[in-house]
């Protein structure tokens, strides 16, 4: 039983990467509606300046998880200044080939510049032993620090003036402009937002495993699967299905197969765009 | 210089095209004489990847479906004939059309539940076909033939580097052909209405989904010949040749030379590829680690800048100067 409640453990803390990843998806594909493939690369990123922050900076990984997490919200807003704001009311498919193009720019640049996995150590590198569960202290960090930034984010869209502007652009962006809501500089803030989320991602995720350029690929498929399976532009729905995705993975990798654990969360989007084509919630469409 | 001028604006430019043809024909037959014997390899290396491309233009660029599954069914067309010629045995002229019939089935059994997505769902739930196709080989020693990989048998007639050269250019001009009468026909006119708005074209009384289905499995049956030439030139398979990246290739290769034009992906693949090929080999320090970092690039600029690609865009600067011409002749635009 120990085992089943360590996967979960294990489980949960996937889903912690996930729902943070997702969310900001979510952000940017449900409110700008911007299908934004190269998150996952971003996020790659993030991962990579915690390694030149943190290893070859010297610097404490909290003040790094900070650097880090502002220096990848610019990133975003240069992302979407260059790349989407040119393609605004262009097809969706243009969109989603720009991002491939920049999937590749990212990629190889990381590759080219040091081809081999890195990885970086544990800001505490201690195990809790608790009621038969063994969890490393760094899972712990992983989880509650996806709890903080969800409750920060939600208070911050329902809260505040700017979140609310947001939500607004998403609801109609010709009605907000028409309100004098600039929403060229909101678009800007929800890819900051969004990107510094999957920045405090990686920084978390990174001791745990290796930093590689390709980490990101996969990642934002799944990031994809949960938000088509949470609805787009559901914040709720991306919560629940990155908790739901993360835990199903560790119990398959536990019970079923441990060489295709990528592939049960793409089975589960082709069996659920089969039977519904336009994703299990009704998100804000 | 004024005769000339006046001879090419009398010249029809029907005439005009089809001398272009019978120019680059001319050229690619005779290329194996004029050129190096690894520039023969690396254009029939390109011929094979413009199959594919124009596979991919079929569904994308007429239908108007961002298929990011074609990667793995190359693939799976390579596999299949790999598998068919060496370990079944069969001959090559029956193993070849049955690789091409075997990725159209698996392209029918992913179609069926993938197209019923439309626009960046219909690209993403591909991807992840693509991404599992992979997993599967990577994962399935039996079926990919482990780290040794798979070796493709060549028939007597082909083990000449030329010969090779002519039978995968014959198997282009054949895509080619077949690609024309599809487009020129009521049915591509179909997928066209398709690609344009599909609401409308349901409207009309066009079952979007089965034609699109039938664009789709056509598409899967040319990417099958191309990958079968893939595996025929190099003559051994592995699990990477599945990879989603290659998925991006093709549509990098179509989007750039220029998507729903014929010309549009020759263009694209045999010229990047063989640029491709040039930047890893001229060896300077630096380009061959970045060489997709320019093509990623170039893909963003011609999106955003020139989203009819190379072909489409030389295509309207004519059209632009052919309207300035004559309305200049007319009189009407004093300048």
């Amino acid at each position: 039983m120990s085992f089943f409640f360590n996967q979960l453990v294990i489980g949960i803390q996937l889903g912690s990467q996930y729902v943070m990843v997702a969310l900001g998806l979510t952000l940017i594909f449900g409110i700008l509606d911007i299908s934004h493939f190269a998150h996952g690369h971003l996020y790659m990123i993030g991962a990579y300046l915690l390694y030149i922050v943190m290893v070859l900076g010297g610097i404490n990984y909290w003040i790094a998880l900070i650097i880090c997490m502002a220096a990848l919200a610019v990133g975003g807003v240069v992302v979407e200044r260059l790349v989407y704001r040119p393609l605004r009311g262009q097809p969706h498919i243009n969109t989603f080939i720009a991002a491939i193009g920049l999937i590749l720019v990212l990629e190889t640049l990381v590759r080219g510049i040091q081809p081999k996995a890195l990885s970086v150590p544990k800001p505490i590198d201690t195990t809790l032993q608790f009621a038969g569960i063994n969890m490393e202290l760094q899972r712990l960090f992983v989880i509650i620090g996806a709890v903080v930034l969800i409750v920060l984010l939600q208070l911050f869209i329902k809260r505040t003036r700017l979140g609310t502007a947001i939500e607004a652009v998403a609801q109609d962006r010709e009605g907000a402009a028409l309100v004098g809501i600039n929403v060229n500089r909101i678009s800007a803030l929800t890819f900051a937002i969004a990107t510094a989320l999957a920045a405090a991602a990686a920084v978390l995720m990174a001791p745990l495993a290796f930093v590689s350029p390709e980490m990101g690929s996969v990642l934002i498929l799944k990031a994809f699967v949960i938000v088509v399976i949470g609805g787009l532009g559901s914040m709720k729905g991306a919560i629940v299905g990155g908790y739901l995705l993360g835990i199903i993975e560790a119990m398959a990798i536990a019970y079923i197969s441990s060489a295709y654990k990528d592939v049960f969360a793409f089975a589960v989007l082709i069996i659920i765009l089969a039977i519904r084509p336009t994703g299990l919630f009704r998100g804000r469409d | 210089m004024a005769g000339i001028v006046r001879l090419w604006k009398k010249f029809p430019s029907k005439y005009g095209k089809a001398g272009i043809i019978v120019l680059v024909l001319a050229l690619a037959v005779v290329m194996p004489w004029i050129t190096s014997k690894y520039n023969v390899r690396i254009l029939t290396l390109a011929m094979a990847w413009a199959i594919a491309a124009l596979s991919l233009n079929l569904i994308l660029g007429y239908t108007g479906q961002a298929s990011l599954a074609h990667g793995a069914l190359m693939g799976i067309g390579a596999y299949a004939f790999g598998i068919f010629a060496e370990r079944v045995g069969l001959n090559f002229w029956l193993a070849l059309p049955i690789a091409c019939l075997v990725t159209a089935f698996i392209g029918l059994l992913i179609g069926l539940p993938s197209l019923r997505t439309k626009g960046p769902y219909f690209a993403i739930v591909t991807l992840c076909f693509n991404v599992i196709v992979y997993k599967v080989f990577e994962n399935w020693q039996w079926l990919s033939g482990g780290i040794q990989g798979q070796v493709v048998p060549q028939p007597s007639f082909l083990q000449q580097r030329w010969a090779r050269y002519y039978f995968v250019l014959g198997c282009l001009l054949l895509t080619l052909i077949v690609m024309h009468f599809i487009v020129k026909s009521l049915l591509g006119l179909t997928f066209m209405s398709i690609r344009s708005n599909e609401n409308l074209a349901e409207a009309t009384g066009i079952n979007t989904f089965r034609n699109k289905l039938l664009s789709f499995v056509v598409s899967c049956f040319f990417v099958g010949l191309a990958g079968s030439m893939l595996a025929i030139e190099n003559g051994q398979l592995d699990p990477t040749i599945t990879i989603h990246l290659n998925s991006f290739y093709i549509l990098i290769f179509l989007l750039i030379g220029g998507a729903a034009t014929l010309s549009g992906p020759l263009v694209g693949a045999i010229g990047l590829y063989w640029l491709l090929d040039y930047m890893k080999k001229i060896g300077i320090k630096g380009i061959e680690e970045f060489r997709y970092l320019f093509f990623g690039l170039i893909l963003i600029i011609v999106i955003i800048y020139m989203p009819r690609g190379l072909v489409g865009g030389l295509k309207q600067l004519w059209e632009w100067m052919k309207s300035r011409l004559k309305r200049r002749k007319i009189g009407e635009v004093p300048e």
